[in-house]
């Protein structure tokens, strides 16, 4: 696929809502594609965050997919911290010209540069570290951020963490780092979906007020719902805005597990469980395209 | 056996510190990071004349691993600087995920490792770190030897490409190996040549290793010293070399057994040329609190416990 004919070669400033919810829906087909052929993966997560990565890659985000440049001077950078929603990272990525979109059918498969969790040890374009084990990804982006600002390159990182990931500490190592180091191109993204394996955060281990944590902290913060693009956009703007001042900004981003697929929507059972045939077909049947272009 | 005529003793971690901060002036890509030990990595130079290019990270190992993993994108060579111990088993999964599986290139740098870094103790004192890293794929793993080997080693990994694990040591050892040497990573140093047995020795066993030499030539017996400063990958056709002229192996190295340069070396000789060895090293044992000689003697590091393990595989030799 050559960079010309990728959708983020586009003018993507003036893409419609109306655009990217094609894409978003077409996304949330190969999400769902991806995890029953292999019957294994995560969906619920993927599902919940599909409008967040569209508007990143699709209209927010300025990246070259091709050829790929691992170092990024002078694009915005993303980072996937929680690395098991990797269905819809992968998925976003192929559609936005990084690798073929056929290679999707390779999700999870042996010699495949899909792995289960984004790697780049298989030299996947458009994944610049491995992230799975969770907690890490904060720490990375603010290193990233930070070789920006010696580069003297004024692009913007992105980093999103899942809200069960917050659990783990060295999140608040870093998030204790940023703002102290006036790390303030660094835009992270809380998925506040609720849930986690075992089920409901606030059973597991309640996160707590997580706008008075991150304030006290020294953060920007702002809360968006991050299911409907209508109003993540101006969120993601309102973010960009109040960067540059010497603050990190953090968006505690609302969404649904599963978003999209009835069946799956609000719950933790759909966290890493694939839909079987019939199921499949029930989410097939809700995810409408116009022009629908299945891998 | 050859004289290692010195002048003065210093510390390996001020090696590092000079190494570093010659890096500061000649590789404008070179950051730095650490975790509230300046001072005790002597870090100092380097942190006040190029401040821009030193992040402090404060006492969140995990984060400064994560950090740096970040850092080089954007081509920048990230140095690392605290213990060992907070610099390999506090933060396994960040190296491992972060740095080695991503393949970053970020130098870890690691201070007081092993027994000697005295009376704080086992809780400070690790002695699993060469293990831990050796078993990353793709890690390399170096463990000079005295103050300007350590600052060779320091200049020279700023030019390799890919994660390295750098070992060095808090007390004051004689500075025996030349100034301008060129470091080669991968690369073993041959000290004294000898016939009767091989002694491979990294990190401060080296200093002992060359002790050990003068006591054996007093017995008549002329042995083979070589400086296995990287570990990781392991200079195979030195090792092999060696062991096929003398016919006996003593490893010595100021870590466990299991997992350490004594065991590379082990499995090397199974492998290719199956050969007595001894290994001198820390037998399944944490330290404790002393000063670094009363605790190298304790735990059988110094050159009477390599006499002993050469006397011993002498003995096995067919």
């Amino acid at each position: 696929m050559s960079a010309s004919s990728s959708p983020a070669a586009e003018a993507t400033a003036t893409r419609s809502v109306a655009e990217l919810k094609q894409i978003a829906a077409q996304v949330r087909r190969d999400i769902v594609r991806m995890v029953h052929a292999v019957n294994s993966g995560h969906p619920g997560g993927s599902l919940g965050c599909t409008d967040l990565l569209v508007a990143l890659y699709f209209k927010v985000m300025k990246h070259q997919p091709e050829p790929f440049d691992m170092n990024g001077i002078g694009q915005d950078l993303f980072f996937l911290s929680n690395g098991h929603i990797s269905p819809v990272f992968y998925s976003v990525l192929a559609r936005s010209g990084y690798f073929p979109v056929s290679e999707l059918a390779t999700f999870r498969k042996l010699n495949s540069r899909l792995q289960g969790h984004p790697a780049t040890h298989e030299h996947l374009p458009g994944v610049r570290v491995a992230s799975g084990s969770l907690g890490q990804g904060l720490s990375v982006a603010t290193g990233a951020a930070q070789a920006k600002k010696l580069n003297g390159d004024d692009r913007t990182v992105f980093v999103l963490m899942g809200d069960g990931e917050l659990q783990e500490g060295q999140v608040w190592e870093a998030a204790m780092y940023a703002p102290h180091h006036k790390v303030d191109n660094l835009i992270a993204v809380v998925d506040r979906n609720g849930q986690q394996i075992d089920g409901p955060t606030e059973k597991i281990g309640g996160l707590g007020d997580l706008r008075a944590k991150f304030e006290s902290f020294n953060w920007e913060v702002l809360e968006a719902n991050g299911n409907d693009l209508e109003q993540l956009l101006p969120a993601l703007e309102d973010a960009q805005a109040r960067l540059g001042k010497g603050r990190p900004v953090m968006i505690l981003m609302d969404t649904q597990m599963g978003f999209g697929v009835d069946y799956m929507m609000g719950s933790h059972k759909w966290h890493g469980v694939a839909p079987n045939d019939e199921q499949l077909e029930k989410a097939l049947q809700q995810l409408i395209v116009e022009k629908a272009a299945d891998y | 056996m050859k004289d290692f005529p010195y002048t003065e003793k210093k510390d390996t971690r001020s090696g590092f510190g000079a190494g570093l901060h010659e890096l500061g002036k000649t590789n404008p890509n070179v950051v730095a990071l650490c975790a509230d030990l300046i001072g005790s990595l002597k870090m100092d130079a380097f942190v006040k004349d190029f401040p821009e290019r030193f992040f402090q990270v404060g006492i969140a190992e995990a984060n400064m691993m994560g950090l740096a993993a970040g850092l080089t994108i954007g081509g920048k060579i990230p140095f690392t600087g605290t213990f060992a111990n907070f610099s390999t088993g506090r933060v396994y999964d960040q190296i491992r995920q972060s740095i080695a599986y991503s393949g970053k290139n970020v130098k870890i740098c690691a201070s007081h490792a092993g027994v000697t870094l005295g009376e704080d103790g086992a809780t400070h004192q690790i002695l699993e770190d060469l293990g831990l890293m050796k078993m990353l794929p793709h890690m390399c793993v170096i463990n000079p030897c005295d103050y300007n080997q350590t600052k060779a080693a320091t200049i020279a990994i700023a030019d390799y490409e890919g994660p390295v694990y750098l070992r060095f040591g808090r007390p004051v050892v004689p500075v025996f190996t030349p100034a301008d040497q060129k470091f080669e990573i991968g690369k073993a140093v041959m000290l004294n040549e000898g016939t009767d047995v091989s002694i491979f020795a990294t990190g401060h066993l080296v200093w002992k290793a060359i002790l050990a030499g003068h006591l054996l030539a007093e017995k008549g017996i002329n042995a083979e010293i070589i400086n296995i400063h990287t570990i990781k990958p392991l200079d195979v056709e030195a090792v092999l070399t060696s062991a096929r002229k003398t016919r006996c192996v003593v490893t010595a190295e100021e870590h466990q057994m299991n997992g350490g340069l004594g065991d590379s070396i082990a499995q090397l000789l199974a492998r290719e040329e199956p050969l007595p060895l001894e290994m001198v090293a820390v037998n399944d044992s944490f330290g404790e609190s002393g000063t670094p000689d009363e605790l190298m003697e304790k735990y059988g590091l110094n050159e009477q416990a390599i006499v002993a393990a050469v006397e011993k595989v002498m003995a096995r030799r067919k």
